[in-house]
């Protein structure tokens, strides 16, 4: 019953991509042996420009309807199948119309971005199928507020615990408690784990005194060491909880901006085409 | 010598009141005794600030106490003011322990023991009944709390919470989030409490949020602590304020004592009475939520009119205009000769009361059908109940073949089965000349059904055969269904029993009429489900055929209800009728088929079970989200907020709620069979729309039964957040905030702003439908049919 973008509606927009590229590839083989050099400034040139430049205004304007809640019939699931599968199949399409001609140029530097925005959004297709299912796995059954609790929770006991041993321990659950941190910055985010986690060095330190202990207070130890173990645990399944949405939401920070650079690109593109040639 | 008046009033509700209002008017010398020390508790027991509706809005007040749509606070002073200005004869903390004697003679017995003497007594004492109260030493100080208007009000307390209940769970848990809190329960489980707070009670007690004590009992409350007896002796724990939800002793043992007879022991139902509401105890009559009528208007009505009636004087009934305007089609038929004509033609209602009959009708529309008028289409949702005053109709059973019909006439009835079962219409029903119908709302004909016995057995005689011509044999004629029809028998199973096991010799067949079953099969010593099955099919088919004992074993889903047939019986007509044999044979072998495939993949055995016991069994639409798709990026949750007639609320919680590989079951609205929402909604604002959604209307008085009777807790109470900015505003200005819905919102609060109960509608008023659904990008949110969904080919 459910249907990923892939397969929606049994790959329709696939085909319909498919067909365009065919047929700009056919028409742009049987043109060639008359057309001297392709460019874009044959009738063919015109027209697979002419299909580029709107494919890219319909393909921008996916923002907006995503936008439009309630509105049009249409589920945006089609939408995003459509806009992936036209999105690719402009790789064929402009390529062609700019007849493999680069230069240093606002022309060429259209061509690039639009290359860039694609080769985003290759990946953001790639996120959207296989890190959903990784985060699913990873939270088995709790959200990350619960993880956060279960962290402060844990913590709590930690502190407990540590209440009945020495002041060297005591100074690490709590260099532990105080200084561990979730999130932060983008990269951070994004790497999944902390090399400088608080909670582990403080693991590490008190493994080491463990060793050194004895009679009662190594049960204690004991105990502690396996509640230090469990936050790291909880800690790492968290971190991962975090870079799986960040790795679902980083690359649209390049797709849209990109995007409306594409834009203005293209708008400057054929202004110079049809003003200055 | 005991006081002596002409009518003693028990309870000052809005009933009561009124009442006392009319009999101080006319000077009649009357008494009215309350329990509380202050007019109407429950009124009084309302969250400060409500606004308080007078539904419906059609329906004239009539009484000399002023009751008009407003504030809590508003209403009580009104009230307040005028029993002084008419000079009622009040007395508070007077509860009333015992009425004896008979009419003209009334002995009404005090707490105190005090006794008042009465010719007349009326009983407006509401369906509140007596909260049980903490009796321990030190409980009668204040900071003991038998209710809690606003969780958030307390901050950084440290509160014990006395009970196992739904309220004690729900106080323990909204009031954690700000305090220390401690739940004490009497047994060693959280047995009563419904599905969705034994999950939340769980989680909590699991995060420490709350911490729990089993087997526990308060001994003793001082100024800060609180002594518990446990298991392991007493322990005393700081606290500053208790909160005992320790339920409350319905009021049905104390009105029975007084001799009145309830019709039956289903704890739903209420005493009866006349059309002056006088009980079965001539001189004792009953007024208001008690006798059956749960607002406030109709409570005063009454209270007004059963003055008048003692006294003797005629009255026209209040409602006398809406019903003349109700059967304005017929005039000029006076009302009173309408309903002669009703009693007359329709069996059904011959027997009814004329007061009942009265309100039956005020909830019912009176149709005068053009002949080949559609009265309705099969496959809508609708689930009225219709009766034929006059003329015909035509049932097109057969949906191939409009031209087989069946004629039903004067006195029958049709469209019972939507009321059974809760799904679609089966058939399509078409008027022929002069009918005039009456279509019945579906809360109204179970209410009817629930104190009629008369009136349930006919229905279900009449259904029994219909249910299995329908589902069964659609192409042999009533007369040759008789002999089966007569072994049949109406069998009742609560969630998870069995109908019938693996193993197990026997024959009978079970027509499933409410509800739905899994089928399931022991394998390698584990079960596993191999197939759901809705109401309208049949299970124990199988064994039938092979002479075998039962093949797999089959258990409820939800409640259900199955018409019982014996398997001989059945044998003899499958003998008879070449095309149903055909049939059997035929779902025998796909049930084969089906069993082995699903033998082969356990998995959709499992998430078949997984989304029974998330109660998937009786939706009849339900979403789903698909987590190896869902990038949770929550457009669905906001789209449902941007949906206009939503305020800029979401009515779902994507997040919570269990997974099951990868599949969501999100908390939200599952538009069930039967709605335990719309059990005991006052003014009956739940309703279902022809598609099946399942909406709260505009005349919510916001009292929050439906959210408590929700198993699923997907109904919240809540204002209308403010105004929001559009989109371009905040985009360029920063006005409001951006799409879907600020939750901080929903905690502000404000005077005279009622909460209204909100759920999902299914966008039913938005062209293209549920929203949540349209704005997934990724196709992870669907919305199904269980019917459709939970089968192997969709599982696979
Ligand atoms: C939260 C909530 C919100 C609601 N909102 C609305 C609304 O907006 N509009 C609306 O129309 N309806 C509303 N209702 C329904 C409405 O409150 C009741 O229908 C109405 O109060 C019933 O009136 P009554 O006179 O029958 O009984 P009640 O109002 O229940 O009054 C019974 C009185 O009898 C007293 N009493 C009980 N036992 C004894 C005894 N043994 N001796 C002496 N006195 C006794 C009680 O203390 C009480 O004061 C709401 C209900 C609830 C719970
Ligand atoms: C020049 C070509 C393209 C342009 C101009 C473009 C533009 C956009 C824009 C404006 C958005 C809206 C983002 C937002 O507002 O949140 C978007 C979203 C998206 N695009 Fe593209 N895109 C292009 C090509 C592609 C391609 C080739 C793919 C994939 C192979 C792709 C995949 C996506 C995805 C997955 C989304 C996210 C949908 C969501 O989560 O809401 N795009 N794109
Ligand atoms: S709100 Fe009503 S219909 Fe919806 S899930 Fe709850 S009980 Fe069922
Ligand atoms: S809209 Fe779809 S993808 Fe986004 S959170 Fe909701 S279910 Fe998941």
């Amino acid at each position: 019953m459910h249907e990923s973008i892939v397969v929606y509606s049994r790959f329709r927009f696939f085909k319909i991509a498919a067909a365009l590229v065919l047929v700009s590839l056919g028409l742009y083989i049987w043109d060639s042996p008359k057309g001297g050099i392709p460019n874009g400034g044959t009738w063919l040139g015109y027209g697979l420009g002419t299909i580029g430049a709107l494919l890219i205004l319909w393909l921008m304007w996916f923002g907006v309807r995503k936008r439009r809640y309630g509105g049009g019939t249409v589920k945006l699931e089609s939408w995003l199948s459509a806009h992936v599968y036209l999105g690719l199949a402009l790789i064929v399409v402009a390529t062609l119309h700019t007849g493999f001609q680069f230069g240093w140029n606002v022309h060429t530097l259209a061509y690039t971005l639009m290359m860039l925005v694609i080769a985003s959004g290759v990946f953001g297709l790639y996120a959207y199928l296989r890190y959903p299912r990784l985060m699913t796995e990873n939270r088995k059954g709790m959200t990350l507020d619960a993880m956060m609790q279960q962290v402060a929770d844990i913590d709590r006991e930690c502190r407990e615990s540590a209440l009945q041993l020495g002041e060297e321990i005591n100074r690490a659950v709590l260099d532990a408690s105080q200084n561990t941190k979730l999130g932060g910055g983008m990269w951070r985010q994004l790497s999944g784990h902390d090399p400088n986690c608080a909670t582990f060095a403080a693991l590490h330190r008190i493994e080491e005194l463990a060793t050194k202990a004895g009679g009662s207070e190594a049960n204690e130890l004991r105990r502690l060491v396996t509640l230090m173990t469990r936050k790291v645990d909880v800690l790492r399944q968290a971190r991962r909880d975090i870079q799986f949405m960040a790795l679902m939401q980083i690359w649209l920070y390049v797709h849209v901006p990109l995007s409306f650079g594409l834009l203005a690109a293209l708008i400057t593109h054929v202004i110079s085409v049809f003003f200055y040639w | 010598m005991a006081e002596r008046f002409t009518v003693a009033i028990i309870g000052s509700g809005p009933g009561g009141l009124s009442a006392a209002g009319r009999a101080a008017r006319l000077g009649v010398s009357h008494v009215l005794l309350e329990r509380t020390d202050h007019a109407s508790d429950t009124i009084y027991k309302y969250q400060k600030g409500k606004l308080v509706m007078a539904t419906p809005d059609i329906l004239p007040l009539r009484s000399d106490m002023d009751f008009k749509l407003g504030i809590r606070e508003d209403i009580l002073g009104t009230w307040d003011r005028q029993l002084k200005e008419h000079g009622v004869n009040v007395r508070y903390k007077a509860e009333v322990v015992a009425v004896k004697g008979e009419k003209g003679n009334f002995q009404v017995t005090l707490a105190d023991k005090s006794v008042i003497e009465a010719e007349y007594v009326v009983l407006g004492i509401g369906l509140q009944g007596n909260i049980n109260k903490l009796t321990c030493p030190g409980a009668d100080q204040p900071h003991v709390e038998y209710q809690v208007d606003d969780p958030e009000a307390f901050d950084g307390e440290s509160i014990f919470v006395i009970g196992a209940g739904d309220a004690a769970i729900e106080n323990a848990v909204a009031l954690a989030k700000q305090n220390k809190v401690a739940i004490v329960n009497r047994s060693g489980e959280f047995a009563r409490a419904k599905q969705g707070n034994l999950d939340l009670i769980r989680a909590a007690i699991d995060k420490g949020l709350v911490e729990a004590y089993y087997n526990a009992a308060p001994v003793k409350v001082t100024g800060n602590t609180i002594v518990l007896k446990t298991a392991d002796g007493e322990v005393e724990a700081p606290c500053n304020r208790i909160i005992a939800r320790l339920g409350a002793v319905a009021p049905r043992k104390f009105v029975e004592s007084c001799g009145i007879v309830f019709p039956s022991a289903d704890p739903k139902s209420l005493p009866e009475v006349s059309s002056t509401y006088e009980s079965n105890v001539p001189g004792l009559y009953i007024i208001g939520a008690l006798g059956g009528y749960p607002l406030i208007k109709q409570a005063m009505n009454q209270g007004y009119e059963v003055i008048e009636f003692i006294l003797g004087h005629e009255l026209e009934p209040a409602d006398e205009p809406l019903l003349k305007e109700a059967f304005k089609s017929l005039a000029p038929a006076k009302v009173s000769e309408v309903l002669v004509r009703i009693r007359a033609n329709v069996p059904l209602f011959a027997e009814l009361n004329p007061l009942v009959l009265r309100e039956l009708m005020l909830d019912s529309t009176l149709h005068k059908p053009k002949a080949g008028d559609v009265i309705f289409k099969r496959n809508d949702y609708t689930n009225t109940f219709f009766t034929i005053v006059d003329g015909e109709v035509e049932i097109q059973v057969n949906p191939n073949d409009p031209k087989q019909v069946v004629v039903l006439g004067r006195g029958a009835f049709f469209g019972e089965m939507g009321l059974i079962a809760g799904r679609r219409r089966s058939a399509t029903v078409v008027a022929r000349g002069n009918a005039v119908l009456i279509e019945t709302a579906r809360r109204t004909m179970i209410k009817l059904i629930n104190s009629n016995p008369s009136v349930k057995r006919e229905m279900d005689r009449v259904a029994i055969i219909r249910q299995i011509q329908t589902y069964m044999a659609p192409n042999t004629s009533v007369d040759d269904l008789m002999e089966l029809a007569e072994t049949a028998s109406l069998q009742k199973f609560t969630k998870g029993q069995t109908l019938f096991n693996q193993g197990d010799a026997g024959d009978d067949v079970h027509l499933i009429r409410t509800g739905s079953v899994t089928v399931s099969r022991r394998i390698g010593g584990r079960d596993t489900v191999l197939n759901y099955v809705a109401s309208g099919n049949y299970v124990g088919e199988m064994a039938l055929l092979t002479d075998a004992p039962r093949s797999a074993t089959v258990k409820a889903a939800v409640a259900v209800e199955t018409v019982k047939l014996e398997g001989q019986a059945f044998k003899r007509l499958v003998a008879k009728d070449e095309r149903l044999r055909q049939e059997l044979e035929n779902r025998f072998r796909e049930r084969l088929e089906n069993n082995a495939r699903m033998e082969a993949l356990p998995e959709a055995g499992s998430i078949i079970e997984f989304l029974i016991n998330q109660g998937v069994g009786e939706a009849t639409d339900v979403l789903l989200i698909d987590e190896s798709l869902c990038v949770r990026c929550d457009n669905c949750e906001k789209a449902c907020a941007e949906i206009e007639s939503h305020h800029g609320m979401s009515r779902l919680d994507r997040e919570a709620g269990p997974t099951f590989a990868n599949l969501h079951v999100p908390t939200s609205c599952r538009h069930c069979e039967h709605p335990h929402c719309m059990a005991d909604c006052p003014p009956d604002a739940i309703q279902r729309a022809p598609n099946g959604e399942v909406f709260i209307s505009d005349s919510c008085i916001g009292c929050g039964n439906c959210q408590r009777n929700c198993p699923y807790g997907v109904i919240q109470m809540s204002a209308p957040p403010p105004h929001k900015p559009g989109l371009f505003s905040w985009l360029m200005f920063g006005l409001g905030y951006g799409p879907g819905e600020d939750k901080s919102l929903r905690k502000i609060k404000k005077e005279g702003v009622t909460k209204h109960a909100v759920k999902c509608d299914m966008c039913k008023d938005v062209e293209g439908g549920a929203a949540c659904v349209r704005a997934c990008p990724t196709g992870a949110a669907i919305r199904v049919d269980p019917k459709q969904f939970l089968t192997l080919a969709a599982l696979r």
